[in-house]
């Protein structure tokens, strides 16, 4: 009964790889009139890389979610062209042949993981061992020497010779993993016992331990890795993941408090999370936009968006070198420089349907554990989005975390790639039909009237 | 390059990544009525009728779970026959301390389903009697097991 749409698929994914060479062409036109001599490499490595893909899940996962992929494929590839892009107005430290080459790494980790995992439950079984690795990862940063970890006063990298990864950013899968298999194991005591208060239920106070102790490990990390951006993920996953497993709003209540109070505290004591918080309400103060680490980038990120407009400058045409790291952190920005409001609200949207496909995972699967994944993974991927966006555009203070696919950033890139193959896992699980009954069930039945 | 080319491209660009969005949302719009994406409404009508007999007028098409943790899955009914309890292959693996691993089941039978429950501890309860043999369910009927509730509608 159950259709595969593979044909609606590829067709999407053509799609998207004709609409990344459309972006390059333009970015080429825009910039000196004429079509970029790189264009067809470009295109025929991004084709090729999603073709490799689409064969790997059309065979080892071939009733996964048709949306996925090319949805997943258009962000990407739109980031490499701003990064290419960025990298011609002259910014250094914007690489296209970089995050070409990661983004290959990144569909080989895609393709592994839908090779390796065959049925994501064996997942279930290693709940505290990937809790456990989930910790470890994100402790390594802060435990090694700044010189080996730190940049740019954040203390979140592992750095070998030349080569640099983050860890938290595998973290967070493991962790969401960790989270998913212990809220299935311990939901239904978090859900039932306690005690009503007005109109809230009240959890005992013997089961608030799990949420304390996350807690206190969002906190750690907000402290010791001057990493605001993570913490926050962390703790929002879990605790819509609580929500997700529970339904009780009592939890959610009881986390916004807990993180805003921690956060208020942390303001207080921590120079450099106060020092955010003030570029975030006084951003237009000329001193501070002067001032060393003030509000320069933001502002300038804000102004280029601004220059933008409804329409956009048009890809090229804007002046992405004039926003501090335009191609990592502020890579919305600067999309929102050349493709203006109706462009950004399109990538929005792009995001949000690959949100929806993976909570439309979530609500189609038949069992609990995958129900918290897919729950759990597709809310890290809204919440991350919401978290950058909401920092460039000011509404809440920055915290640098990246922008999902887009942001150059070879850790990030692999960890989200990762995290698409296990939306596609679940999704095949979930929308295969059920096994037919070798023996003819329906005459048993007859029998036993 | 002139200033209106340029324009041009602007727009249209800008039209073509929204045509892909809506493309999306066509594709996804099959899927809003089931877990599971229905097959696309084909062109040619010549191959309607060899599909496997369409669930007539007044026959339940979607089982609901209407309460218990799984609250808000529905599975599509088909021929099959779908089987409920804690073991991994059932078709609703419940997650329940009161639910059996092979509890009960729903098959089709002459246009009727009928639920059997399968040797369970606690048993299975359609509205508010115990099923212990066989029974017919009626569309919106409630069936609970252990903590699930459960619902065919059309």
């Amino acid at each position: 009964m159950t259709a595969k749409r593979r044909g609606a698929q590829l067709g999407m994914l053509a799609f998207a790889v004709l609409i990344v060479m459309g972006a390059y062409a333009s970015v080429g036109l825009g910039i000196n009139g004429k079509v970029p001599s790189g264009m067809l490499g470009y295109g025929l490595g991004l084709g090729g890389l999603m073709l490799a893909a689409y064969l790997v899940l059309a065979k080892w996962a071939p009733w996964a979610d048709p949306l996925l992929l090319p949805l997943v494929t258009l962000v990407n590839g739109i980031g490499l062209v701003m990064i290419y892009r960025i990298e011609l107005a002259g910014q250094a430290g914007a690489s296209a042949t970089n995050q070409l080459m990661w983004t290959a790494l990144g569909v080989v980790m895609f393709s592994a993981t839908l090779i390796v995992l065959k049925d994501h439950r064996a997942l279930q079984r290693l709940t505290y061992t990937a809790g456990f690795v989930g910790v470890v990862l994100m402790a390594i940063p802060a435990l090694l020497p700044g010189s080996l970890s730190e940049v740019q006063g954040a203390k979140i990298w592992i750095r070998i010779g030349g080569f640099s990864i983050q860890p938290g950013e595998f973290a967070k899968l493991a962790l969401v993993v960790f989270f998913a298999g212990y809220l299935v194991a311990k939901r239904d005591v978090l859900a039932l016992a306690g005690r009503r208060l007005l109109f809230i239920d009240l959890p005992r106070a013997r089961d608030l331990g799990p949420v304390l102790i996350t807690w206190g490990f969002a906190i750690a990390t907000l402290v010791l890795e001057k990493d605001l951006g993570t913490s926050l993920l962390l703790f929002g996953a879990f605790i819509a993941m609580l929500y997700i497993a529970t339904q009780r709003t009592s939890w959610v209540l009881i986390g916004i408090l807990l993180f805003v109070g921690g956060a208020f505290l942390a303001g207080q004591v921590f120079s450099h999370v106060e020092a955010r918080f003030n570029v975030w309400l006084h951003a237009e103060d000329p001193a501070l936009y002067d001032a060393g680490g003030g509000s320069y980038q933001l502002m300038q990120g804000m102004f280029a968006m601004g220059s933008g407009g409804i329409l956009g400058t048009g890809l090229g045409q804007g002046y992405p070198k004039l926003i501090p790291l335009s191609f990592s952190d502020f890579i919305f920005s600067a999309t929102g420089e050349e493709l203006g409001l109706t462009g950004l609200m399109a990538i929005l949207m792009i995001y949000a349907l690959i949100v929806q496909r993976g909570l439309r995972t979530s609500l189609a699967a038949r069992d609990p554990f995958t129900k918290l994944l897919a729950g759990g993974l597709s809310f890290i991927l809204a919440w991350q989005v919401f978290i950058i966006v909401g920092g460039v555009t000011r509404l809440i203070p920055l915290t640098g975390l990246v922008t999902p696919f887009m942001s150059a950033g070879g850790s990030a890139l692999l960890a989200n790639w990762m995290l698409i193959a296990l939306l596609v896992r679940m999704s095949d699980a979930a929308r295969r039909p059920p096994p037919q009954a070798i023996q003819d069930e329906g005459m048993t039945q007859v029998m036993q009237r | 390059m002139s200033e209106l080319t340029l324009l041009l491209i602007r727009l249209a660009f800008l039209a073509v990544l929204w045509f892909f969005v809506i493309a999306a949302v066509g594709v996804i719009r099959t899927d809003l009525f089931g877990p599971r994406t229905a097959p696309a409404p084909t062109r040619k009508p010549v191959k309607q009728p060899r599909a496997v007999s369409k669930p007539k007028k007044g026959e339940p098409r979607q089982l609901i779970v209407t309460g218990g943790p799984l609250q808000g899955t529905i599975i599509n009914l088909t021929e099959t026959p779908i089987t409920i309890g804690r073991a991994n292959d059932a078709t609703l693996v419940l997650s329940d301390d009161y639910a059996s691993s092979r509890h009960a089941r729903l098959f089709p039978q002459d246009g009727q389903w009928i639920v059997e429950d399968l040797g369970s501890t606690n048993g299975t309860y359609l509205e508010r009697s115990k099923v212990t043999r066989p029974t017919p369910v009626p569309l919106g009927v409630p069936i609970r097991i252990g903590k699930t509730v459960i619902e065919l509608r059309k």
